[in-house]
């Protein structure tokens, strides 16, 4: 079994939105970043688990990105990635980031190709899909649950369940193919200090970036208007709530 | 200089998010354009009122298979000489839309909030915490729209429907089930959403929340650690690890308002915050609140929903 992670990083989810240059840079001064959570908490520790559970194989990351990337890297490797892959250029656009993703891994015979279902900084939830077209390869967005069975021609086939309005669609596709991992895939790990200490000698290996064309640029940003004042009423009073919902509000 | 639509249309109904697409490709097309969809749903050719002169259908594609339904959109896209594909931000599109876009190299828009302003988009960013304006500069362009950004447009016409005749390969996704959780408005489809977290003590508490919901034509939602504790089911949990919703009624009770719940709500037209906590962060993006024990104030909501539906 050998699969591929892709992890991106992004600024951690309680951190101060703000833009610099005439607001067409992210202000990236006192943000701590993350490994994306979707990547982590639920593509990668599915992956691990499958791996665990074939009892062989291996974990590879992807990450597209600059130097400044390798501290979540590294974490990744310690959660227990096996080895990780740096494709050395800052990342613009979704589809630039799929064309580097798929070009390391055309001709490496990966079995399973796991994103997270969006980054929380550009919630696209795009790259994955992207990768899995270069690549020829079925992909389930969204999905929140993953398992593997054994099928008839000596294959492997995924049982694969995501979230749909109003219920859970359960669908099969046989490897090798690609999804985007939502909530419901896999629980957090935490990593421990043997994962830390091992992190340190596992083989992060930094290749340079394909040449791809420019299709699509962020020109600016903007943060929404302030709110205005919330209107408070008493408690006992609590039905006008809806009146005003009603009659001023006029949502209901 | 053509514009064509996708959309699912599986369901028994119309999808909102289905005719807001159309009303907006054809709004950015200026006149009428043409839909592509899938499956065996019904009342097509009623997308005439939002601007789509015809429907092509492929009626032997049932399961979001995105190898099949691109092959089926850019084909249809190369006969209509289509250089704009308008799609929607939501599970099928976001399985399609950026297929296609790598496909036909072209930029992808993800999540379109408004027309664009010449080749430049407006999209939401940071969960909604700040928008972003993208420039596609590639000859196509994909532009999936964000449910709920736009009024569906109602006009008269009626589109022809037309059954796709080509060949789309062999599935290689099948559905094995769909397993129904529960009647009522899908959550990402409501526009009152009446929601309840950890405040509420357990889930033998959530009848006055379903019912406040009914009573108001609305669905109910919850936070994380309600599903993440099997109070509700986990379709139902908002948030930036949920589902992110942009109602225009957001009522949330017994919800403390952490960022990340934020995340997936702060997009709601009015906010309107129920918790005993006068210091509670959600305070600070509502709209209209109340601090008081929702176990009080609840049976009031009710008595006072009640009134408004028997005068309307
Ligand atoms: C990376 C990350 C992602 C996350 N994603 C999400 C997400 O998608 N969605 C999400 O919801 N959370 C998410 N969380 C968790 C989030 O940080 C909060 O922990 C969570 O939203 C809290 O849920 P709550 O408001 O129901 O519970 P609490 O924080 O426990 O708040 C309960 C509130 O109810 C009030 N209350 C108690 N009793 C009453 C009463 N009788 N009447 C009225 N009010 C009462 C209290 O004052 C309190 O404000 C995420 C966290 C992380 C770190
Ligand atoms: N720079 C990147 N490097 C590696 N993987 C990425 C990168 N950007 C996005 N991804 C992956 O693609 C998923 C979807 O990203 P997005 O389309 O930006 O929402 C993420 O959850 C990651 O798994």
């Amino acid at each position: 079994m050998k699969i591929l992670v892709l992890l991106s990083q992004v600024p951690d989810t309680t951190a101060r939105i703000a833009f610099t240059n005439d607001n067409t840079q992210f202000d990236a001064s006192g943000v701590t970043f993350i490994v994306n959570p979707y990547d982590e908490w639920f593509a990668l520790v599915r992956a691990l688990e499958l791996k665990e559970a074939a009892g062989a194989g291996s974990v590879t990351t992807i990450t597209v990105g600059g130097v400044e990337t390798e501290p979540t890297i590294r974490k990744g490797l310690a959660i227990g990635a096996d080895e990780a892959v740096r494709v050395d250029v800052q990342p613009t656009e979704a589809l630039q980031v799929a064309e580097q993703v798929a070009a390391y891994a055309k001709d490496k015979g990966f079995d399973l190709i796991l994103a997270g279902k969006e980054t929380i900084d550009y919630n696209g939830g795009q790259v994955g899909a992207m990768v899995a077209e270069l690549l020829d390869l079925p992909y389930i967005a969204l999905a929140s649950k993953l398992d593997l069975s054994r099928n008839d021609a000596g294959g492997t086939t995924a049982t694969v369940e995501r979230d749909v309005p109003g219920g859970v669609e359960v669908m099969e596709v046989n490897l090798p193919f690609a999804l985007s991992a939502a909530k419901g895939m896999a629980e957090q790990r935490i990593p421990n200090m043997r994962g830390i200490m091992a992190a340190r000698t596992k083989p992060l290996t930094v290749i340079p970036a394909v040449a791809t064309d420019n299709v699509a640029t962020t020109k600016s940003f903007e943060l929404p208007p302030p709110k205005g004042a919330v209107k408070m009423i008493p408690a006992e009073d609590a039905g006008k709530l809806i009146e005003m919902l009603h009659t001023e509000a006029k949502v209901i | 200089m053509s514009t064509i639509v996708f959309i699912d249309t599986r369901g028994e109904k119309l999808p909102k998010a289905a005719q807001e697409a159309v009303t907006y490709a054809s709004k950015l097309a200026g006149g009428p354009v043409t839909a592509v969809t899938f499956g065996t749903g019904s009342n097509l050719e009623t997308l005439g009122a939002q601007g789509a002169s015809k429907v092509i259908v492929a009626r032997n594609v049932t399961a979001v298979d995105g190898q099949q339904l691109t092959k089926l959109v850019t084909d249809v896209a190369a006969k209509e000489g289509a250089t704009t594909i308008v799609c929607v931000q939501d599970g099928t599109g976001k399985t399609v839309a950026p297929r296609i876009a790598a496909k036909l190299k072209a930029g992808h828009v993800a999540g379109a909030i408004a027309m664009p302003e010449g080749n430049t988009f407006k999209r939401n960013v940071f969960s909604g915490k700040a928008q972003a304006f993208l420039e596609v500069t590639s000859p196509v362009k994909v532009v999936s729209l964000m449910p709920n950004s736009i009024p569906i447009a109602k006009g008269e016409g009626t589109a022809t429907v037309e059954e796709y005749s080509g060949d789309l390969g062999a599935a290689r996704i099948t559905v094995k089930e769909v397993r129904k959780a529960g009647v009522g408005i899908p959550l990402p489809e409501a526009e009152i959403v009446v929601s309840a977290g950890r405040g509420m003590k357990g889930p033998e508490h959530w009848g006055p929340i379903e019912e406040l919901a009914q009573l108001l034509g609305g669905a109910t939602a919850c936070s994380r650690p309600v599903a993440d504790m099997h109070w509700r089911p986990h379709h139902e949990h908002v948030g930036q690890t949920g589902v992110a919703i942009r109602p225009n009624c957001y009522i949330a009770i017994g919800i403390s308002g952490a960022i990340q719940h934020l995340a997936g709500v702060n997009q709601s037209k009015v906010i309107a915050v129920i918790n005993k906590d006068p210091e509670a962060p959600f305070f600070k993006a509502a709209d209209y609140g109340i601090v008081g024990d929702a176990f009080e104030i609840l049976p009031k909501l009710i008595e006072a929903a009640k009134k408004l539906n028997a005068e309307r």
